[in-house]
């Protein structure tokens, strides 16, 4: 087999899905189980080229369910491991995707969000499944999500998000949309070692002294691989440290809160967002995706006009920022949410506003973007209030 | 060349998409300014109306969706129909002579024909048609170098025809500048 270079440093015009697939090359991921979907195709295409050449796996699975199975299984097998999905392939994978969090399992899950419900529109965006990323599978439980904005973000924030499933063990979402996933632009890979790249948390302790549950002072339990002579039992079901059902409310008050606060006590660590102008500004924009992009049109319009707006990018959707986003809602004569559903993460936004000033939300049913001038109005319209 | 938008049209099968990859990525990475490429097509891979757009800019790109393109090159009928009335009122416009019927070009633009597909079929190649336009567009507009496009062509065809497709790159180049009307197009 001839030698492929598995990091491709450089620079590159590539579109944002392929960029997410080298982004998870960059991060270490040698494994994908997937099954194609439009308009995430292009992330499962890229690896099933790039895998095979560097020492990877690519499997394309009969569904979407074995898929996130699949994935779970190369994590405990000791891969890093991902897949890509859309639409229906998303509600599909929820239950393992909960899987993944009980059984505290290192993997990334990227959505390239189309329009729906159901099968919708295939070829066309939406941004309709950002709650269904924080509330989907069943239970109680805490996810990260990024939402990247651009092809090179896809790439970053894909390293970003094994990162950070190796560092809290959980299976991390990246929420992107159909335009930032098939929007080609310039994508710059840096050289390896350049990019912080998380190894695997594993465990030091010999094989009769281990409990695969057992966490750290960070709550975040450190793994072995299965083969590597230790005994080990995951399993969905409530467990004890040993990682053996357990079902009693007591083992369940311990293992679910332990799960839910390793991102709730950590999340200084995890949240990330950018702000541009957002101090003081008389109304304030708060957007994700390619939907924070479009809106700095809009944005510029306005400051033209003589008011002064900010942009707050939510890059993680969940956990939410909401101590910033409190704080500079005490200062804002409005807030404009635009987003490509009929208002999700605009009930977050809502509640750190907490009535302090109004909250505009400019829905879209999906298949396209905003038009700028829908942007435009709602922000002369909150402004009008201050 | 501070901001310029750019739609390549035709049908599916054509290398539209191929020829806005390689127009974006001449100005991403060979002129290290910066373009984002976003396509529009059907469910179907061969027939129907294609489009490739390219939003290119010395600053970031905020806005990736065309407003109104500088430059709209049309390869087939149905995508001429379909877009021909968005290019800027000042705007060039190209088609393929042989599969365009062009209608009235707005006041102030300009409209440029070639038989990209008959040039390319000259060469025994039809399939390189794409890039002849590319070549053409070089010639008469300043939107892309011509050095740039040239490394993006050779950098983005299959393996093996990097020769062929710079000799269909250089036929519409050369095409382009023997026009009489060749100068670049409507900026002033």
């Amino acid at each position: 087999m001839k030698a492929e270079k598995s990091i491709l440093s450089g620079k590159h015009f590539f579109q944002g899905d392929t960029a997410c697939a080298e982004g998870g090359i960059y991060a270490g991921c040698r494994f994908f189980g997937g099954y194609p979907i439009t308009p995430a195709t292009e992330v499962a295409e890229r690896m099933a080229e790039r895998l095979p050449a560097i020492g990877g796996i690519y499997i394309q699975m009969e569904d979407e369910i074995a898929s996130m199975c699949a994935v779970l299984g190369a994590a405990w097998g000791g891969r890093k491991s991902m897949t890509s999905t859309s639409g229906p392939g998303f509600s599909l994978m929820m239950e393992n995707f909960g899987l993944g969090i009980m059984t505290e399992t290192p993997c990334v899950l990227v959505n390239v969000q189309r329009a729906g419900p159901s099968t919708g529109l295939p070829t066309a965006v939406g941004q309709g499944d950002m709650m269904q990323a924080r509330w989907g599978s069943h239970g109680v439980y805490e996810v990260i999500a990024l939402c990247p904005s651009s092809p090179q973000e896809a790439f970053n924030l894909t390293v970003r998000a094994f990162n950070l499933s190796e560092k809290y063990r959980l299976p991390v979402l990246v929420m992107m949309d159909e335009v930032v996933g098939h929007m080609t632009e310039k994508v710059v890979i840096p050289e390896p070692g350049e990019l912080e790249v998380v190894p695997r948390r594993e465990s030091r302790v010999a094989p009769d002294a281990y409990l695969p549950f057992k966490p750290d002072a960070d709550l975040v339990p450190p793994m072995v691989r299965a083969g590597q002579g230790y005994h080990i039992h995951v399993t969905g079901l409530t467990h004890d440290e040993r990682g053996y059902p357990v079902i009693t409310k007591e083992a369940q008050e311990k293992l679910v809160r332990r799960l839910c606060d390793k991102i709730r006590v950590n999340r200084k660590d995890i949240l990330s967002w950018e702000e541009r102008e957002a101090e003081n500004a008389d109304v304030l924009v708060v957007a994700y995706g390619i939907t924070a992009r479009i809106a700095m049109l809009p944005i510029q319009m306005a400051r033209k006009k003589g008011l002064k707006v900010g942009l707050f990018r939510l890059i993680t959707a969940w956990p939410f920022p909401e101590e910033r986003l409190r704080k500079l809602a005490g200062t804002v004569g409005g807030v404009v949410v635009p987003e490509i559903n009929y208002g999700q993460m605009v009930f977050e936004v809502e509640r750190c506003v907490a009535g302090k000033a109004p909250v505009r939300l400019v829905s879209h049913m999906g298949g396209s973007t905003h038009r700028p001038e829908d942007i435009l109005n709602a922000i002369m319209d909150v402004a009008k209030n201050k | 060349m501070a901001h310029a938008e750019i739609r390549l049209s035709g049908f599916g099968g054509q290398g539209i998409i191929l020829a806005g990859q390689i127009v974006g990525k001449a100005v991403s990475v060979f002129e290290d300014r910066n373009a984002t490429l976003t396509q529009n097509y059907g469910p179907e891979s061969r027939g129907g109306a294609c489009c490739a757009q390219v939003v290119m800019s010395d600053e970031e790109i905020a806005y990736p969706d065309i407003v109104e393109p500088d430059v709209f090159v049309a390869m087939s009928q149905e995508a001429y129909n379909k877009y021909y009335e968005d290019v800027k009122p000042n705007g060039l416009s190209i088609i393929d002579e042989d599969l365009v019927v062009p209608k009235a070009v707005k006041s102030g633009g300009r409209l440029l024909k070639m038989p990209a597909t008959r040039l390319a079929d000259g060469m025994g190649k039809k399939f390189v048609a794409n890039i002849v336009m590319l070549g053409f567009l070089a010639a008469v507009s300043d939107t892309v170098s011509t050095d740039a496009l040239k490394e993006a062509v050779k950098s983005s065809v299959p393996k093996g025809t990097e020769e062929l497709n710079m000799k269909a790159f250089q036929l519409g180049y050369d095409h382009g500048k023997r026009l009489p009307a060749a100068t670049p197009a409507g900026k002033e």
